[in-house]
């Protein structure tokens, strides 16, 4: 935001992105290998750039992004742990077991979009408001002692969003002044978004709300135990 | 850069003895607590503010009240029960909270609404940004002891809800946006019933221009007051109102309408230079009325035609990512997908505006008088669910 409003005053109002988007996403690829050399691991891009960077330069692709690519807007952080669920399916009743596909009790790991090798990802995204070129950064994390450093130098937004993750993944940001619950009651124990920990109220009482995906009851048979809960 | 023992004693020293002057000089710290429950804060946040006389000093937002663990339900539940979930993030525009999630549930399926579902969800879209920016104008009064705006607010506002309800059923939580479409067309009659509703929202902007701009009270409490600089107001994420009321022109209607039917209309996005209480507030107003001819032109150019896609009666979405952000009544509001090809997203991360909106609290309020700090949390403009999810 150093100089933005001269700018965009001069194509009066309207969309201030006169370079389409493919060249801005290639050129920041470019400019990110560049300034990270091999800590670069994957790119994807598909409407917004996916970048995958070694977490060790977890902070240097904030100051690259903030400095050289002009994404001054910060817009959030968080963490996937791409664990499957060790509870598998059965927290839902049985008709939500996917007909087709992988087997949902394999525990492999498989992550997304870049891929990844570990279990918890971090991942971030900035955006250039003037160009409209949006980044999302992740990182892997180590499974032991799950760290990374802090982004709240390069953006001071970072500070609540990561002690978020911190609380719901366990994931430690090396140099927070001030990491410490902000949901969660300060006793609180484990790491809620975790796929290992377990959502209560569904080990309790079967989901009532499953008769929305099963067929409707025949008519004159007896409704399915749980229907109308 | 290494000290010798001796000089770390000499800092120590001299630090020690600054804070023995300092106390002498100052009066007595305070803590004050602001809420969980007060007036300015629209549900429970809690504010402690450390106070030196009249200043504070510092304050730090204490949330989690409401914390309702959205993001771990989203993964126990089937796309189309999310939406009942994230209906009631921000209560006050409930409908403009479904709309990324279901447009990045349709870009991992790779379907598109139809036209007149687009038209219609866009029109939606805009009469809860009416509803829910319309008590904040009102409210922006009452934080300083104005007390006619906000009846007119809640006045006003009914129509609105009255709209959103003949289409919807729903006053507060529509859940009308479907995967490919919507559950339902248009009621009979309500396009020329929502027309004269607009105008009815046009008179409530221009009454309320009328009955703060300019007024004395209202310009010496809000007019530089609460000064967030764009370059801070992008570094805490600020958005919507907040980040065009500092002078930056970016609006993701405008420049990013995924899906939407923003590029067929003709409206202008409105940003003020100040970034203070008054710009925010001016902001919102102006965005309001441009608002009610936004929905006008969309109910003017509404295309004929189906308004769902053809979608299979099981939604199970392929395995991919998507993030899809829309500019909501409160900001930018965006939805991370992650689906793994099943009937429930594998992870779903939430980005609310309020939430970004409010991190910039401690930043804002430090320094300034007790008074103020009404008038700068009101202009901020949160919805606590907004922030707690």
């Amino acid at each position: 935001m150093a100089e933005p409003t001269s700018a965009i005053a001069e194509t009066d109002g309207g969309a201030p992105s006169p370079t389409p988007l493919e060249a801005l996403r290639a050129e920041a690829v470019e400019t990110l290998g560049e300034a990270l050399g091999d800590a670069l691991l994957a790119t994807h891009a598909e409407g917004d750039l996916w970048v995958r960077v070694e977490h060790q330069a977890w902070q240097q692709v904030g100051y690259v992004l903030r400095d050289r690519l002009g994404c001054l807007w910060f817009d959030f952080l968080s963490a996937i742990d791409w664990m499957p669920s060790p509870f598998g399916r059965d927290m839902d009743a049985e008709q939500d077991w996917p007909t087709g596909g992988p087997d949902p009790r394999d525990l492999s790991i498989e992550s997304g979009v870049t891929g990844g090798e570990t279990r918890l990802q971090v991942f971030a995204r900035v955006m250039n408001t003037q160009t409209g070129l949006g980044v999302i950064a992740k990182a892997d994390l180590p499974n032991e002692n799950p760290a990374v450093p802090t982004w709240i130098p390069v953006y001071s937004g970072a500070n609540w969003h990561e002690r978020e993750a911190w609380e719901m993944f366990g994931i430690a940001f090396v140099g927070h002044p001030d990491l410490r619950h902000i949901y969660l009651p300060g006793e609180f124990e484990g790491h809620p978004l975790r796929k290992d920990f377990p959502l209560l109220a569904r080990r309790v009482k079967p989901w009532p709300g499953i008769v929305d995906v099963e067929g409707m009851p025949a008519e004159g048979e007896e409704p399915p135990a749980g229907a109308g809960q | 850069m290494t000290f010798t023992e001796r000089e770390q004693q000499a800092y120590v020293d001299a630090a020690s003895a600054d804070a023995r002057v300092n106390v002498e000089l100052e009066t007595e710290g305070m803590t004050l607590n602001i809420g969980p429950q007060h007036p300015a804060t629209h549900g429970t946040l809690r504010i402690v503010a450390r106070l030196d006389g009249e200043q504070v000093v510092a304050a730090e937002p204490v949330m989690g009240y409401m914390h309702r663990g959205y993001e771990k339900l989203a993964e126990v539940r089937t796309y189309p029960q999310v939406t009942t979930l994230i209906n009631r993030i921000d209560w006050l525009g409930s409908f403009a909270n479904e709309v990324p999630f279901i447009l990045a549930a349709e870009r991992l399926m790779d379907i598109e609404a139809p036209p007149r579902a687009q038209w219609i969800r866009t029109a939606l879209f805009e009469l809860s940004r009416i509803a829910n920016i319309s008590l904040f104008l009102g409210d922006m009064g009452v934080q300083l002891g104005a007390l006619t705006p906000v009846f007119f607010a809640f006045r006003d506002r009914e129509f609105v809800l009255n709209q959103i309800e003949a289409v919807t059923g729903g006053r507060f939580h529509p859940n009308f946006d479907r995967i490919g479409g919507l559950k339902d067309d248009l009621p009979a009659g309500w396009i020329a019933e929502t027309k004269s509703v607009m105008a009815k929202m046009r008179g409530f902007c221009d009454e309320l221009e009328d009955l703060l701009m300019g007024n004395e009270i209202f310009e010496a409490r809000t007019r530089g007051v609460g000064v967030i600089p764009d370059h801070v107001a992008a570094s805490f994420g600020l958005s919507g109102a907040n980040l065009r009321a500092a002078g930056v022109d970016w609006d993701m209607r405008r420049d990013n309408p995924c899906g939407l039917a923003y590029e067929s209309l003709d409206w202008k996005v409105w940003t003020h230079p100040d970034g203070d209480s008054f710009a925010r507030y001016w902001v919102r107003l102006q965005e309001t009325r441009e608002a009610t001819y936004m929905v006008e032109q969309l109910l003017d150019g509404l295309p004929s035609g189906p308004i769902m896609a053809k979608v299979p009666r099981i939604i199970k979405v392929p395995a991919g990512e998507a993030y899809v952000a829309t500019e909501n009544p409160l900001g930018v509001m965006g939805y991370y997908v992650v689906s793994k090809g099943e009937l429930a997203p594998f992870r779903v991360k939430i980005r609310s505006a309020s939430f970004s909106n409010i991190s910039v609290v401690p930043w804002v309020l430090r320094g300034v008088y007790v008074p103020d700090v009404i008038t700068i949390l009101a202009s901020l403009y949160f919805i606590l669910g907004d922030i707690d999810r």
